[in-house]
Protein backbone atom coordinates (compact mmCIF):
# COMPACT_ATOMS: atom_id res chain seq x y z
CA UNK A 1 0.00 0.00 0.00
CA UNK A 2 1.21 3.52 -0.83
CA UNK A 3 2.14 5.55 2.22
CA UNK A 4 -0.39 8.31 1.53
CA UNK A 5 -3.18 5.73 1.45
CA UNK A 6 -2.15 4.15 4.73
CA UNK A 7 -3.83 6.56 7.16
CA UNK A 8 -7.18 6.79 5.32
CA UNK A 9 -7.18 3.00 5.12
CA UNK A 10 -6.42 2.65 8.83
CA UNK A 11 -9.02 5.26 9.62
CA UNK A 12 -11.61 3.10 7.89
CA UNK A 13 -10.55 -0.15 9.58
CA UNK A 14 -9.33 0.99 13.01
CA UNK A 15 -11.38 4.08 13.93
CA UNK A 16 -14.51 2.05 14.59
CA UNK A 17 -12.65 -0.43 16.77
CA UNK A 18 -10.93 2.13 18.97
CA UNK A 19 -14.03 4.31 19.31
CA UNK A 20 -16.21 1.37 20.41
CA UNK A 21 -13.71 0.25 23.01
CA UNK A 22 -13.27 3.78 24.36
CA UNK A 23 -17.00 4.46 24.39
CA UNK A 24 -17.56 1.29 26.35
CA UNK A 25 -15.25 2.78 28.95
CA UNK A 26 -16.44 6.38 28.87
CA UNK A 27 -20.13 5.75 28.22
CA UNK A 28 -22.35 7.95 26.06
CA UNK A 29 -22.00 10.78 28.63
CA UNK A 30 -18.44 11.32 27.49
CA UNK A 31 -18.68 10.16 23.95
CA UNK A 32 -17.17 13.40 22.65
CA UNK A 33 -14.13 12.75 24.82
CA UNK A 34 -13.73 9.35 23.22
CA UNK A 35 -14.11 10.87 19.74
CA UNK A 36 -11.52 13.53 20.57
CA UNK A 37 -9.04 10.91 21.73
CA UNK A 38 -9.37 8.89 18.54
CA UNK A 39 -9.20 12.05 16.44
CA UNK A 40 -6.03 13.17 18.28
CA UNK A 41 -4.53 9.72 17.84
CA UNK A 42 -4.90 9.82 14.06
CA UNK A 43 -3.58 13.38 14.00
CA UNK A 44 -0.52 12.25 15.96
CA UNK A 45 -0.07 9.39 13.50
CA UNK A 46 -0.17 11.75 10.54
CA UNK A 47 2.39 14.04 12.13
CA UNK A 48 4.78 11.41 13.45
CA UNK A 49 4.65 9.02 10.51
CA UNK A 50 5.07 11.89 8.08
CA UNK A 51 8.51 12.57 9.56
CA UNK A 52 9.70 9.16 10.73
CA UNK A 53 7.81 6.91 8.35
CA UNK A 54 5.09 4.52 9.53
CA UNK A 55 5.87 2.01 12.30
CA UNK A 56 6.10 -1.73 11.66
CA UNK A 57 2.69 -2.42 13.10
CA UNK A 58 0.63 0.73 12.49
CA UNK A 59 -2.59 -0.60 14.10
CA UNK A 60 -0.77 -1.55 17.31
CA UNK A 61 0.82 1.91 17.33
CA UNK A 62 -2.62 3.53 17.13
CA UNK A 63 -3.99 1.32 19.93
CA UNK A 64 -1.01 2.15 22.12
CA UNK A 65 -1.27 5.90 21.60
CA UNK A 66 -5.06 5.95 22.06
CA UNK A 67 -4.74 3.99 25.26
CA UNK A 68 -2.06 6.35 26.59
CA UNK A 69 -4.16 9.38 25.79
CA UNK A 70 -7.15 7.81 27.55
CA UNK A 71 -5.02 6.86 30.51
CA UNK A 72 -3.62 10.39 30.90
CA UNK A 73 -7.07 11.85 30.70
CA UNK A 74 -8.54 9.46 33.23
CA UNK A 75 -5.67 10.06 35.62
CA UNK A 76 -6.19 13.78 35.38
CA UNK A 77 -9.88 13.18 36.01
CA UNK A 78 -9.13 11.03 38.97
CA UNK A 79 -6.80 13.58 40.53
CA UNK A 80 -9.52 16.14 40.04
CA UNK A 81 -12.19 13.95 41.56
CA UNK A 82 -10.20 12.69 44.51
CA UNK A 83 -8.15 15.73 45.46
CA UNK A 84 -9.33 18.95 43.84
CA UNK A 85 -13.10 18.52 44.17
CA UNK A 86 -13.09 17.58 47.90
CA UNK A 87 -10.71 20.45 48.64
CA UNK A 88 -12.94 22.91 46.83
CA UNK A 89 -16.03 21.51 48.54
CA UNK A 90 -14.40 21.65 51.96
CA UNK A 91 -13.41 25.24 51.42
CA UNK A 92 -16.84 26.20 50.12
CA UNK A 93 -18.92 24.74 52.92
CA UNK A 94 -18.22 23.35 56.33
CA UNK A 95 -21.77 22.08 56.60
CA UNK A 96 -20.84 18.52 55.63
CA UNK A 97 -22.26 18.12 52.14
CA UNK A 98 -21.78 14.82 50.39
CA UNK A 99 -18.12 14.07 50.01
CA UNK A 100 -16.58 12.95 46.76
CA UNK A 101 -17.06 9.27 46.07
CA UNK A 102 -13.94 7.48 47.07
CA UNK A 103 -13.45 5.56 43.85
CA UNK A 104 -10.63 3.10 44.01
CA UNK A 105 -8.03 3.65 41.36
CA UNK A 106 -9.25 1.68 38.35
CA UNK A 107 -7.08 -0.57 36.34
CA UNK A 108 -7.27 1.29 33.08
CA UNK A 109 -5.33 -1.32 31.18
CA UNK A 110 -7.86 -3.99 32.04
CA UNK A 111 -10.81 -1.82 31.05
CA UNK A 112 -9.57 -0.35 27.80
CA UNK A 113 -9.30 -3.71 26.17
CA UNK A 114 -8.04 -3.44 22.61
CA UNK A 115 -7.50 -7.15 22.16
CA UNK A 116 -9.43 -8.76 19.26
CA UNK A 117 -11.97 -10.19 21.70
CA UNK A 118 -12.28 -6.87 23.54
CA UNK A 119 -12.82 -5.03 20.25
CA UNK A 120 -15.46 -7.49 19.08
CA UNK A 121 -17.37 -7.33 22.36
CA UNK A 122 -17.29 -3.54 22.32
CA UNK A 123 -18.58 -3.37 18.76
CA UNK A 124 -21.43 -5.78 19.46
CA UNK A 125 -22.40 -3.88 22.59
CA UNK A 126 -22.29 -0.64 20.67
CA UNK A 127 -24.51 -2.15 18.00
CA UNK A 128 -27.20 -2.98 20.55
CA UNK A 129 -26.88 0.45 22.18
CA UNK A 130 -27.27 2.37 18.91
CA UNK A 131 -30.14 0.25 17.63
CA UNK A 132 -32.53 1.44 20.27
CA UNK A 133 -36.11 2.22 19.33
CA UNK A 134 -35.56 5.56 21.10
CA UNK A 135 -33.81 6.81 17.97
CA UNK A 136 -35.44 7.31 14.58
CA UNK A 137 -34.15 4.92 11.91
CA UNK A 138 -32.14 7.56 10.04
CA UNK A 139 -30.27 8.43 13.25
CA UNK A 140 -29.59 4.77 13.96
CA UNK A 141 -28.14 4.36 10.48
CA UNK A 142 -26.17 7.60 10.73
CA UNK A 143 -24.64 6.68 14.08
CA UNK A 144 -23.95 3.14 12.87
CA UNK A 145 -22.08 4.51 9.87
CA UNK A 146 -20.10 6.90 12.06
CA UNK A 147 -19.28 4.69 15.05
CA UNK A 148 -19.58 1.11 13.80
CA UNK A 149 -18.30 1.68 10.27
CA UNK A 150 -15.93 4.63 10.72
CA UNK A 151 -17.49 6.71 7.93
CA UNK A 152 -16.67 10.39 7.70
CA UNK A 153 -19.45 12.98 8.06
CA UNK A 154 -19.05 13.89 4.38
CA UNK A 155 -19.52 10.28 3.27
CA UNK A 156 -22.62 9.89 5.44
CA UNK A 157 -24.02 13.11 3.97
CA UNK A 158 -23.37 11.79 0.45
CA UNK A 159 -25.08 8.49 1.27
CA UNK A 160 -28.18 10.32 2.51
CA UNK A 161 -28.03 12.86 -0.33
CA UNK A 162 -27.83 15.74 2.10
CA UNK A 163 -25.20 18.13 3.50
CA UNK A 164 -22.69 17.89 6.35
CA UNK A 165 -24.61 20.29 8.60
CA UNK A 166 -27.73 18.14 8.49
CA UNK A 167 -25.77 15.02 9.38
CA UNK A 168 -23.83 16.76 12.15
CA UNK A 169 -27.08 18.03 13.66
CA UNK A 170 -28.71 14.61 13.34
CA UNK A 171 -25.80 12.84 15.04
CA UNK A 172 -25.60 15.49 17.74
CA UNK A 173 -29.28 15.09 18.59
CA UNK A 174 -28.97 11.32 18.54
CA UNK A 175 -26.06 11.35 20.98
CA UNK A 176 -27.92 13.75 23.22
CA UNK A 177 -30.86 11.39 23.29
CA UNK A 178 -28.66 8.42 24.15
CA UNK A 179 -27.20 10.46 27.03
CA UNK A 180 -30.56 11.66 28.32
CA UNK A 181 -32.02 8.17 28.25
CA UNK A 182 -28.85 6.87 29.93
CA UNK A 183 -28.58 4.10 27.35
CA UNK A 184 -25.89 1.73 28.53
CA UNK A 185 -23.28 0.18 26.27
CA UNK A 186 -23.66 -3.46 27.19
CA UNK A 187 -24.87 -6.76 25.82
CA UNK A 188 -28.52 -7.49 26.52
CA UNK A 189 -29.08 -10.44 28.82
CA UNK A 190 -29.96 -13.79 27.26
CA UNK A 191 -33.62 -13.25 28.13
CA UNK A 192 -33.64 -9.78 26.57
CA UNK A 193 -31.80 -10.79 23.44
CA UNK A 194 -34.89 -12.06 21.63
CA UNK A 195 -36.64 -8.74 21.72
CA UNK A 196 -33.56 -6.56 21.27
CA UNK A 197 -32.11 -8.39 18.27
CA UNK A 198 -34.92 -7.55 15.81
CA UNK A 199 -34.14 -3.81 16.12
CA UNK A 200 -30.48 -4.49 15.34
CA UNK A 201 -31.40 -6.60 12.31
CA UNK A 202 -33.80 -3.92 11.09
CA UNK A 203 -31.05 -1.29 11.22
CA UNK A 204 -28.59 -3.56 9.41
CA UNK A 205 -31.17 -4.29 6.70
CA UNK A 206 -31.97 -0.58 6.34
CA UNK A 207 -28.27 0.17 6.05
CA UNK A 208 -28.02 -2.44 3.32
CA UNK A 209 -31.05 -1.06 1.48
CA UNK A 210 -29.69 2.47 1.78
CA UNK A 211 -26.73 1.24 -0.26
CA UNK A 212 -28.68 -1.05 -2.57
CA UNK A 213 -31.50 1.29 -3.53
CA UNK A 214 -29.97 4.72 -2.86
CA UNK A 215 -30.29 7.29 -5.64
CA UNK A 216 -26.78 8.46 -4.90
CA UNK A 217 -24.69 8.28 -8.04
CA UNK A 218 -21.59 7.28 -6.07
CA UNK A 219 -21.36 3.56 -6.82
CA UNK A 220 -18.32 2.92 -4.68
CA UNK A 221 -19.94 4.48 -1.65
CA UNK A 222 -23.22 2.62 -2.18
CA UNK A 223 -21.42 -0.66 -2.48
CA UNK A 224 -19.52 0.09 0.71
CA UNK A 225 -22.78 0.57 2.61
CA UNK A 226 -23.84 -2.91 1.49
CA UNK A 227 -20.48 -4.39 2.46
CA UNK A 228 -20.67 -2.75 5.88
CA UNK A 229 -24.16 -4.14 6.48
CA UNK A 230 -22.86 -7.59 5.57
CA UNK A 231 -19.87 -7.13 7.89
CA UNK A 232 -22.05 -6.15 10.87
CA UNK A 233 -24.35 -9.08 10.23
CA UNK A 234 -21.32 -11.40 10.00
CA UNK A 235 -20.25 -10.20 13.44
CA UNK A 236 -23.62 -11.23 14.85
CA UNK A 237 -23.49 -14.55 13.04
CA UNK A 238 -19.95 -15.33 14.22
CA UNK A 239 -20.73 -14.68 17.87
CA UNK A 240 -22.29 -17.66 19.68
CA UNK A 241 -24.52 -15.39 21.79
CA UNK A 242 -26.08 -13.51 18.89
CA UNK A 243 -26.03 -16.24 16.28
CA UNK A 244 -29.74 -16.91 15.76
CA UNK A 245 -31.50 -18.37 12.69
CA UNK A 246 -32.87 -14.89 11.90
CA UNK A 247 -29.31 -13.50 11.73
CA UNK A 248 -28.27 -16.19 9.25
CA UNK A 249 -31.45 -15.65 7.24
CA UNK A 250 -30.74 -11.92 6.95
CA UNK A 251 -27.16 -12.70 5.97
CA UNK A 252 -28.39 -15.09 3.26
CA UNK A 253 -30.86 -12.48 2.01
CA UNK A 254 -28.20 -9.78 1.73
CA UNK A 255 -25.75 -12.17 0.02
CA UNK A 256 -28.36 -13.00 -2.63
CA UNK A 257 -29.15 -9.34 -3.28
CA UNK A 258 -25.50 -8.29 -3.24
CA UNK A 259 -24.70 -10.95 -5.85
CA UNK A 260 -26.40 -8.73 -8.44
CA UNK A 261 -24.76 -5.51 -7.36
CA UNK A 262 -22.40 -5.22 -10.35
CA UNK A 263 -24.92 -6.44 -12.90
CA UNK A 264 -27.47 -3.82 -11.77
CA UNK A 265 -25.43 -0.91 -13.04
CA UNK A 266 -24.19 -0.40 -16.57
CA UNK A 267 -21.10 1.45 -17.78
CA UNK A 268 -22.91 4.78 -17.64
CA UNK A 269 -24.04 4.23 -14.07
CA UNK A 270 -27.66 3.59 -15.07
CA UNK A 271 -29.77 0.95 -13.38
CA UNK A 272 -30.18 -2.26 -15.39
CA UNK A 273 -33.48 -4.01 -14.70
CA UNK A 274 -33.46 -7.62 -13.59
CA UNK A 275 -34.76 -8.96 -16.89
CA UNK A 276 -31.94 -7.31 -18.84
CA UNK A 277 -29.07 -8.15 -16.51
CA UNK A 278 -26.06 -10.07 -17.77
CA UNK A 279 -26.06 -13.17 -15.58
CA UNK A 280 -22.32 -13.56 -16.17
CA UNK A 281 -21.92 -10.54 -13.96
CA UNK A 282 -23.82 -12.12 -11.08
CA UNK A 283 -21.45 -13.00 -8.26
CA UNK A 284 -21.64 -16.79 -7.91
CA UNK A 285 -19.50 -16.80 -4.75
CA UNK A 286 -22.04 -14.64 -2.96
CA UNK A 287 -24.90 -16.81 -4.23
CA UNK A 288 -23.15 -19.92 -2.88
CA UNK A 289 -22.55 -18.18 0.45
CA UNK A 290 -26.20 -17.16 0.58
CA UNK A 291 -27.32 -20.74 0.04
CA UNK A 292 -24.99 -21.86 2.80
CA UNK A 293 -26.39 -19.31 5.27
CA UNK A 294 -29.94 -20.12 4.24
CA UNK A 295 -29.30 -23.78 5.14
CA UNK A 296 -27.94 -22.71 8.51
CA UNK A 297 -30.95 -20.45 9.06
CA UNK A 298 -33.25 -23.46 8.64
CA UNK A 299 -32.32 -24.90 12.05
CA UNK A 300 -34.91 -24.69 14.81
CA UNK A 301 -38.51 -23.81 14.16
CA UNK A 302 -38.42 -20.03 13.83
CA UNK A 303 -39.70 -18.59 10.60
CA UNK A 304 -38.97 -14.88 10.34
CA UNK A 305 -39.64 -12.46 7.51
CA UNK A 306 -35.92 -12.68 6.73
CA UNK A 307 -36.29 -16.43 6.08
CA UNK A 308 -39.13 -15.76 3.66
CA UNK A 309 -37.40 -12.83 1.96
CA UNK A 310 -34.22 -14.91 1.66
CA UNK A 311 -36.28 -17.69 0.07
CA UNK A 312 -37.68 -15.23 -2.45
CA UNK A 313 -34.21 -13.75 -3.04
CA UNK A 314 -32.83 -17.25 -3.61
CA UNK A 315 -35.30 -17.84 -6.45
CA UNK A 316 -34.32 -14.47 -7.93
CA UNK A 317 -30.80 -15.85 -8.34
CA UNK A 318 -32.27 -18.55 -10.61
CA UNK A 319 -32.80 -16.67 -13.83
CA UNK A 320 -34.69 -19.38 -15.68
CA UNK A 321 -38.50 -19.09 -15.55
CA UNK A 322 -39.59 -22.45 -14.14
CA UNK A 323 -42.96 -23.40 -12.70
CA UNK A 324 -41.25 -24.26 -9.42
CA UNK A 325 -39.55 -20.86 -9.20
CA UNK A 326 -42.81 -18.96 -9.41
CA UNK A 327 -44.82 -21.39 -7.30
CA UNK A 328 -42.25 -21.14 -4.49
CA UNK A 329 -41.94 -17.39 -4.85
CA UNK A 330 -45.71 -16.99 -4.69
CA UNK A 331 -45.99 -19.16 -1.58
CA UNK A 332 -43.19 -17.24 0.18
CA UNK A 333 -45.03 -14.00 -0.57
CA UNK A 334 -48.29 -15.50 0.69
CA UNK A 335 -46.59 -16.29 4.00
CA UNK A 336 -44.65 -13.03 4.13
CA UNK A 337 -47.84 -10.98 3.78
CA UNK A 338 -49.48 -12.92 6.59
CA UNK A 339 -46.48 -12.17 8.81
CA UNK A 340 -46.16 -8.51 7.87
CA UNK A 341 -48.06 -6.53 5.27
CA UNK A 342 -46.21 -4.11 3.03
CA UNK A 343 -47.34 -2.57 -0.27
CA UNK A 344 -44.12 -3.74 -1.97
CA UNK A 345 -44.75 -7.33 -0.93
CA UNK A 346 -48.39 -7.07 -2.08
CA UNK A 347 -47.29 -5.84 -5.51
CA UNK A 348 -44.54 -8.42 -5.88
CA UNK A 349 -46.91 -11.17 -4.80
CA UNK A 350 -49.29 -10.15 -7.55
CA UNK A 351 -46.48 -10.31 -10.10
CA UNK A 352 -45.58 -13.82 -8.88
CA UNK A 353 -49.27 -14.72 -9.09
CA UNK A 354 -49.32 -13.70 -12.75
CA UNK A 355 -46.34 -15.96 -13.39
CA UNK A 356 -47.69 -18.91 -11.39
CA UNK A 357 -51.46 -18.70 -12.03
CA UNK A 358 -51.79 -16.61 -15.16
CA UNK A 359 -52.29 -12.95 -15.95
CA UNK A 360 -56.11 -13.00 -15.82
CA UNK A 361 -56.21 -14.07 -12.19
CA UNK A 362 -53.45 -11.61 -11.32
CA UNK A 363 -55.44 -8.74 -12.89
CA UNK A 364 -58.49 -9.59 -10.78
CA UNK A 365 -56.35 -9.56 -7.63
CA UNK A 366 -54.35 -6.50 -8.65
CA UNK A 367 -57.53 -4.44 -9.12
CA UNK A 368 -58.42 -5.17 -5.49
CA UNK A 369 -55.15 -3.81 -4.07
CA UNK A 370 -56.14 -0.17 -4.71
CA UNK A 371 -52.71 1.25 -3.89
CA UNK A 372 -53.66 4.34 -5.85
CA UNK A 373 -50.90 6.64 -4.57
CA UNK A 374 -48.17 4.16 -5.42
CA UNK A 375 -46.49 4.55 -8.84
CA UNK A 376 -45.40 0.90 -8.83
CA UNK A 377 -49.02 -0.17 -8.49
CA UNK A 378 -49.86 1.42 -11.83
CA UNK A 379 -46.61 0.16 -13.34
CA UNK A 380 -47.68 -3.37 -12.35
CA UNK A 381 -51.18 -2.91 -13.76
CA UNK A 382 -49.65 -1.55 -16.98
CA UNK A 383 -47.40 -4.59 -17.18
CA UNK A 384 -50.31 -7.01 -16.59
CA UNK A 385 -52.57 -5.35 -19.18
CA UNK A 386 -49.84 -5.23 -21.83
CA UNK A 387 -50.95 -7.38 -24.83
CA UNK A 388 -54.34 -7.93 -23.16
CA UNK A 389 -55.72 -4.42 -23.31
CA UNK A 390 -53.01 -2.07 -24.56
CA UNK A 391 -55.05 1.12 -24.17
CA UNK A 392 -55.60 0.30 -20.50
CA UNK A 393 -51.93 -0.60 -20.18
CA UNK A 394 -50.98 2.81 -21.61
CA UNK A 395 -53.22 4.74 -19.26
CA UNK A 396 -51.81 2.81 -16.26
CA UNK A 397 -48.23 3.50 -17.34
CA UNK A 398 -49.27 7.16 -17.71
CA UNK A 399 -50.51 7.33 -14.13
CA UNK A 400 -47.33 5.55 -12.98
CA UNK A 401 -45.27 8.18 -14.78
CA UNK A 402 -47.23 11.03 -13.16
CA UNK A 403 -46.66 9.55 -9.71
CA UNK A 404 -43.03 8.48 -10.23
CA UNK A 405 -40.63 9.92 -7.68
CA UNK A 406 -37.38 9.70 -9.62
CA UNK A 407 -36.39 10.70 -13.12
CA UNK A 408 -35.14 7.21 -13.84
CA UNK A 409 -38.60 5.79 -13.04
CA UNK A 410 -40.32 8.46 -15.16
CA UNK A 411 -38.09 7.66 -18.13
CA UNK A 412 -38.73 3.96 -17.72
CA UNK A 413 -42.50 4.51 -17.87
CA UNK A 414 -42.09 6.76 -20.89
CA UNK A 415 -40.24 3.96 -22.67
CA UNK A 416 -43.03 1.51 -21.85
CA UNK A 417 -45.65 3.89 -23.26
CA UNK A 418 -43.57 4.53 -26.39
CA UNK A 419 -43.28 0.80 -27.01
CA UNK A 420 -47.06 0.36 -26.87
CA UNK A 421 -47.92 3.45 -28.93
CA UNK B 1 -64.60 -13.95 11.45
CA UNK B 2 -64.94 -16.65 8.81
CA UNK B 3 -65.43 -20.08 10.38
CA UNK B 4 -64.88 -23.15 8.23
CA UNK B 5 -67.26 -26.05 8.83
CA UNK B 6 -66.49 -29.42 7.28
CA UNK B 7 -69.16 -31.98 6.79
CA UNK B 8 -66.99 -34.97 7.59
CA UNK B 9 -63.73 -34.32 9.35
CA UNK B 10 -62.67 -37.94 9.24
CA UNK B 11 -62.67 -38.11 5.47
CA UNK B 12 -59.08 -38.54 4.32
CA UNK B 13 -58.00 -36.82 1.15
CA UNK B 14 -55.19 -38.04 -1.09
CA UNK B 15 -51.78 -36.36 -0.73
CA UNK B 16 -52.24 -34.74 -4.14
CA UNK B 17 -55.66 -33.42 -3.19
CA UNK B 18 -54.26 -32.13 0.09
CA UNK B 19 -51.43 -30.38 -1.70
CA UNK B 20 -53.73 -28.71 -4.18
CA UNK B 21 -56.04 -27.71 -1.38
CA UNK B 22 -53.13 -26.27 0.62
CA UNK B 23 -51.96 -24.19 -2.34
CA UNK B 24 -55.44 -22.88 -2.98
CA UNK B 25 -55.88 -21.98 0.66
CA UNK B 26 -52.50 -20.23 0.74
CA UNK B 27 -53.39 -18.25 -2.39
CA UNK B 28 -56.77 -17.32 -0.93
CA UNK B 29 -55.35 -16.15 2.40
CA UNK B 30 -52.39 -14.51 0.65
CA UNK B 31 -54.83 -12.57 -1.54
CA UNK B 32 -56.64 -11.24 1.52
CA UNK B 33 -53.33 -10.42 3.23
CA UNK B 34 -52.17 -8.61 0.07
CA UNK B 35 -55.11 -6.24 0.54
CA UNK B 36 -53.91 -5.67 4.12
CA UNK B 37 -57.22 -7.09 5.35
CA UNK B 38 -56.06 -10.16 7.23
CA UNK B 39 -56.18 -9.90 11.01
CA UNK B 40 -55.47 -13.47 12.09
CA UNK B 41 -56.04 -17.08 11.27
CA UNK B 42 -55.70 -20.54 12.67
CA UNK B 43 -56.27 -24.11 11.67
CA UNK B 44 -57.56 -26.72 14.07
CA UNK B 45 -56.00 -30.17 14.38
CA UNK B 46 -57.85 -33.42 14.90
CA UNK B 47 -55.01 -34.88 17.00
CA UNK B 48 -56.13 -35.26 20.60
CA UNK B 49 -59.56 -33.86 19.80
CA UNK B 50 -62.17 -34.53 22.48
CA UNK B 51 -65.73 -33.56 23.15
CA UNK B 52 -66.81 -32.80 26.70
CA UNK B 53 -70.54 -33.35 27.28
CA UNK B 54 -73.22 -32.76 29.81
CA UNK B 55 -72.41 -34.29 33.21
CA UNK B 56 -68.72 -34.44 32.39
CA UNK B 57 -68.89 -37.18 29.81
CA UNK B 58 -65.76 -37.04 27.65
CA UNK B 59 -65.49 -38.72 24.26
CA UNK B 60 -62.87 -38.80 21.58
CA UNK B 61 -64.07 -36.92 18.69
CA UNK B 62 -65.74 -35.10 17.23
CA UNK B 63 -65.95 -37.96 14.70
CA UNK B 64 -68.79 -40.13 13.61
CA UNK B 65 -71.83 -39.08 15.45
CA UNK B 66 -71.93 -35.41 14.55
CA UNK B 67 -72.38 -34.17 11.05
CA UNK B 68 -69.89 -31.32 10.93
CA UNK B 69 -66.72 -30.11 12.57
CA UNK B 70 -64.90 -26.81 12.66
CA UNK B 71 -61.68 -26.89 10.66
CA UNK B 72 -60.34 -23.43 11.35
CA UNK B 73 -61.03 -19.75 11.04
CA UNK B 74 -59.62 -16.53 9.72
CA UNK B 75 -60.35 -13.01 10.90
CA UNK B 76 -60.55 -10.33 8.23
CA UNK B 77 -60.96 -6.56 8.23
CA UNK B 78 -64.06 -5.93 6.15
CA UNK B 79 -65.82 -2.60 5.51
CA UNK B 80 -69.19 -4.32 5.34
CA UNK B 81 -70.80 -7.70 5.79
CA UNK B 82 -71.03 -7.91 1.98
CA UNK B 83 -67.27 -7.61 1.72
CA UNK B 84 -66.82 -10.34 4.34
CA UNK B 85 -69.24 -12.56 2.39
CA UNK B 86 -67.29 -11.90 -0.79
CA UNK B 87 -64.09 -13.04 0.97
CA UNK B 88 -65.89 -16.16 2.23
CA UNK B 89 -67.10 -17.04 -1.27
CA UNK B 90 -63.47 -17.35 -2.39
CA UNK B 91 -62.63 -19.95 0.25
CA UNK B 92 -61.43 -23.31 -1.13
CA UNK B 93 -63.29 -24.97 1.77
CA UNK B 94 -66.47 -24.49 -0.24
CA UNK B 95 -65.26 -26.93 -2.90
CA UNK B 96 -66.48 -29.67 -0.56
CA UNK B 97 -70.21 -29.99 -1.21
CA UNK B 98 -71.43 -30.11 2.39
CA UNK B 99 -68.93 -27.60 3.73
CA UNK B 100 -69.84 -24.11 4.84
CA UNK B 101 -68.15 -20.88 5.82
CA UNK B 102 -69.92 -19.07 8.61
CA UNK B 103 -69.50 -15.27 8.61
CA UNK B 104 -69.66 -13.67 12.05
CA UNK B 105 -68.91 -10.24 13.41
CA UNK B 106 -66.27 -10.22 16.16
CA UNK B 107 -67.16 -8.40 19.35
CA UNK B 108 -64.88 -5.30 19.34
CA UNK B 109 -61.71 -5.90 21.31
Amino acid sequence: MEEQDLIPHLFRTEYRKIISVLCRHFGFEQMETAEDIVGDTFLAAAQTWGIKGPPKNPAAWLYHVAKNKARNLLQRDQVFRLKVTPAVRAAASESGGPGAPNTPAQSIDAEIDLSPAGIEDSQLQMMFAICTPLLPAESQIGLSLRILCGFGIEEIAAAFLTNKETINKRLFRAKEKLREAAVRIEMPSASELDHRLPAVLTTIYLLFNEGYYSESSDDVLRKELCIEALRLCHMLSDNPVTNTPAVDALLALMCFHASRFDARIDRHGDIVLYAYQDTNRWNTDLIAKGIDYLHRAARGDTLTKYHLEAGIAYWSTQKEDTAEKWEQTLQYYNLLLQLEYSPVAALNRTYALAKARGVQEAIVQAEKLQLTDNPFYFALLGELYTDIDNSKAMSHFGRAMALARTNADKQLMQKKIARLG
Amino acid sequence: MLIFRHEDGAKVASPEQLQTWMKQTMDWVGGIAAQNKLVGKNGLLFDDAHVVRHRGVVTNGPFGEIKETIGGYIIVKAESVEEAIAFAKGSPVLQGEGNTVEVRKVYKR
